[in-house]
């Protein structure tokens, strides 16, 4: 009986993981492929050269998508890691209400917020800029940062820190030689979802951006029900490809580490 | 001294500082923003008085009601065989066997792959053209692209709800398993020992155990398809739509007078999801507790 439901299940992942992503690489090759054959009568690899072709905009869209989301990333660290240490070590006076206010952008939709915030941005002339899609991105990426780093200072001892500060370190030195260290697995996951977070951002960057900032989703979307399957097909592969490199980083402190994921357990 | 206690009591304050600061320019700005433009205040096309007008007309509207509706039914559906399938995976992942390190990096591959992605891989998947379609030629049992069942572009949303499906199981899958892996299996134990039967095991064991990790991240998975924009735009039909797709086609409409009520749209929708939210966290709060 187990074993059936184990053989159950190990079917259903892995075909239900692998049947959308078949498809898209054997389209991605394909160059005539009617209906009903199960594959294609020709293969080329026309539209792997159109996705690096200047006219594709693909690769323009890579850079943009890939500056915006390590410029996200590194602000989301420098204000959401002091934030967390702040919250997770302390009590203080007003810490549901600071708590409830970092965590009310992923509550609220982050169309609902745009929406206003471009009105704003038209008068602060930030519409059309690098930074103003970056601040946009940033809304849902600070909570999410907060919110895993939390749980991972709540399971921080400062003992260390102490020592190593009795021993005449300095604050510089305790940060990268203790605390660093101790964080690191966790800071890791967390920056690899503010990452994924922007990454994937599209109606934020489209209201925001204008059309002057072409990131990566913005050059797939008018692909995916368009009639150029292939093409589709191709760019949509570049678009997942630096979310493969962050899960083989990423997926043993994903699989075992449930300090980390039950950051999510405080929401 | 009176220095050193001062930068003591300014401590916390400074390190939440830039954080809040940023939440709350930004998205407490365009907040304040879009409530001001829903109430009437545009200066932009000439209108500063208040007025509710743009609400009743938005909650008169039959469109609307339909559009709440549909957005809430996918919502739900998606976050519940969400869950189910997660709790389903995770009893079987949670146990080590031949490969099940494997077939557990196999599961996370969907979390950190982009929703545009998975709606091309579904499209290419289960449109009538489709490579099921293909299959089920190839099987005898249709013949044309016509015979195959409408998935994308219909009413009911499955190509949509796919999509979400394959994103959301594993998300939850993750945190729910990760619990029932720190736990280990002496509580099971116990309770076999006890006499429990596989159904009560997990029902008064396992369960409970899982329950925070399945309610904290299917609020998660709730508020995001609830938000969604592309997801519902790209697969789904024109009429009738969702409500952030509602709210953004009159956002961009060129006839800026409707913008008021597209910001109403939006406004109706942060509360809505706030709402169902709040109330959904009571009930899961009670739901742990007893």
């Amino acid at each position: 009986m187990q074993r059936m439901f184990r053989w159950i299940a190990i079917i259903a992942i892995v075909l239900g993981v692998a049947l959308p992503v078949i498809p898209q690489i054997i389209w991605s090759l394909a160059h005539r492929w009617l209906f009903p054959s199960l594959l294609p009568t020709e293969w080329s690899m026309s539209s792997w050269e159109y996705v690096f072709s200047p006219s594709s905009r693909v690769v323009e869209g890579f850079m943009n998508s890939l500056e915006i989301a390590v410029f996200v990333c590194i602000l989301s660290i420098l204000v959401g890691l002091p934030a967390a240490r702040a919250i997770a070590l302390n009590d203080f006076k007003g810490k549901g209400i600071i708590e409830w206010l970092l965590m009310v952008p992923i509550i609220v939709p982050g169309i609902v917020s745009t929406l206003g915030i471009h009105q704003l941005f038209i008068r602060l002339h930030l519409t059309n800029t690098f930074i103003g899609v970056s601040l946009v991105h940033l809304i849902p990426c600070i909570p999410y940062m907060v919110l895993v780093m939390v749980s991972v200072f709540s399971n921080y001892g400062t003992e260390l820190e102490d020592t190593a500060r009795t021993l005449g370190a300095g604050p510089i030195r305790v940060f990268l030689n203790v605390t660093l260290p101790g964080i690191l697995p966790g800071l890791m996951v967390a920056t690899m979802f503010t990452f994924l977070i922007s990454w994937g951002q599209y109606i934020t960057t489209v209201l925001i951006g204008g059309g002057t900032i072409v990131t990566l989703p913005v050059v797939l979307f008018p692909f995916i029900t368009g009639i150029n399957y292939s093409n589709a097909a191709a760019i949509s592969l570049v678009f997942v490809a630096p979310a493969i490199l962050v899960l083989i980083f990423t997926s043993r402190q994903l699989g075992q580490d449930s300090a980390v994921m039950g950051g999510f357990g405080r929401l | 001294m009176n220095r050193l206690k001062l930068m003591e009591k300014l401590r916390v304050p400074m390190m939440l500082f830039p954080a809040i600061a940023i939440i709350v320019v930004l998205f407490g700005g365009g907040m304040i923003s879009g409530v001001g433009q829903s109430v009437g205040y545009f200066p932009v096309i000439g209108l500063n008085n208040f007025t509710l007008d743009y609400y009743r007309d938005v909650l008169t509207d039959d469109g609307f009601i339909t559009s709440l509706w549909l957005t809430f039914r996918l919502a739900f559906l998606s976050t519940l065989f969400s869950s189910v399938l997660a709790v389903a995976f995770a009893l079987v992942l949670r146990h080590t066997f031949r490969g099940s390190r494997l077939l557990t990096l196999i599961y996370q591959v969907p979390i950190p792959i982009p929703h545009l992605v998975v709606a091309t891989g579904i499209v290419l998947l289960v449109s009538q053209s489709g490579l099921l379609s293909r299959s089920s030629v190839a099987l005898g049992l249709t013949q044309t692209p016509r015979d195959f069942p409408v998935m994308v572009f219909d009413t009911a949303g499955v190509a949509i709800q796919l999509t979400f499906l394959w994103k959301e199981v594993p998300f939850i899958g993750v945190v729910v398993l990760a619990v029932l892996k720190s736990v280990g299996p002496q509580y099971e134990e116990i309770a076999r020992t006890l006499g429990a039967n596989s159904w009560q095991r997990f029902r008064y064991v396992l369960f409970p155990l899982m329950l925070p990790g399945i309610l904290s991240t299917s609020i998660i998975v709730f508020a995001f398809v609830f938000a969604n924009y592309e997801i519902p735009l790209l697969l789904g039909v024109r009429h009738p739509t969702t409500l952030p797709v509602m709210a953004f086609r009159n956002y961009q409409d060129p006839d800026l007078a409707l913008r008021p009520q597209a910001m109403a749209i939006s406004m109706i929708l942060a509360v809505v999801a706030i709402f169902l939210l709040v109330a959904y966290k009571r009930l899961a709060k009670y739901a742990v507790e007893s």
